[in-house]
């Protein structure tokens, strides 16, 4: 049967290589999007399910999905999630990136 | 064939229907085409390919268990012959086989 390329994600069964099983400390902004990520699913929030989140990294592309951190990837689908959903527009999201990198440069 | 709506029992034999839609699914390629046995029903669940979609799930899908032998999804298996793989499918994914086999 002719078979469509595998999506980035359904790699299962695939040569992995050695399998790193040391410990890593998670850094802040690693922390604050996994907390974000867990009061947008809460109940009556509600803004955001895991299965919105998972279409959301699948659907990154190879590129990026091979490119990004595990929870660059999370950050990035929260946001199209946010976005799909009408909670933020791009603009908002657009401008308040650009103002934390003014206020990244203001700092030391 | 496509997946069945009837529901299996624990010891029912079962073939993963191959299909590649596009949107989201969590049914790994690996396992497609593949015949195991259901050795739970786990419960019926929102659907996560309609939740991903930021709909409802509705209706929900009877989520499976579903035991394969290792030696038979992997070619070149190293493992013991008696190695299982478990795996949770859902319904519509599934369809009844009458008998384990090789992929096809």
């Amino acid at each position: 049967m002719q078979q469509p390329p595998l999506k980035p994600h359904d790699m299962g069964g695939l040569p992995a290589g050695e399998v790193d099983r040391s410990e890593k400390e998670h850094v802040l902004w690693e922390k604050r999007v996994d907390a974000m990520m867990m009061l947008l699913q809460r109940p009556g929030i509600g803004l955001l399910t895991t299965d919105e989140l998972r279409k959301n990294i699948e659907a990154l592309g190879p590129e990026a999905y091979s490119a990004m951190s595990y929870y660059e990837r999370w950050v990035a689908a929260i946001a199209n999630t946010l976005l799909e959903r009408g909670v933020i527009t791009s603009e908002e999201l657009g401008r308040r990136i650009e103002d934390v990198k003014k206020r990244e440069e203001i700092l030391p | 064939m496509s997946g069945s709506c009837v529901p299996f029992q624990v010891g029912d034999l079962v073939k993963v229907t191959q299909m590649f839609p596009l949107g989201h699914n969590r049914t790994p390629r690996y396992i497609m085409g593949h015949t195991g046995e259901i050795c739970q029903v786990v419960g019926e669940f929102a659907n996560p390919e309609e939740l991903a979609y930021g709909r409802k799930g509705f209706p929900k899908k009877m989520l499976y268990r579903v035991r394969f032998d290792q030696a038979s999804i992997w070619p070149e298996y190293g493992g013991a012959p008696q190695d299982k793989l478990e795996i949770e499918l859902y319904q519509h994914w599934l369809a009844p086989a009458s008998n384990r086999g090789v992929k096809t």
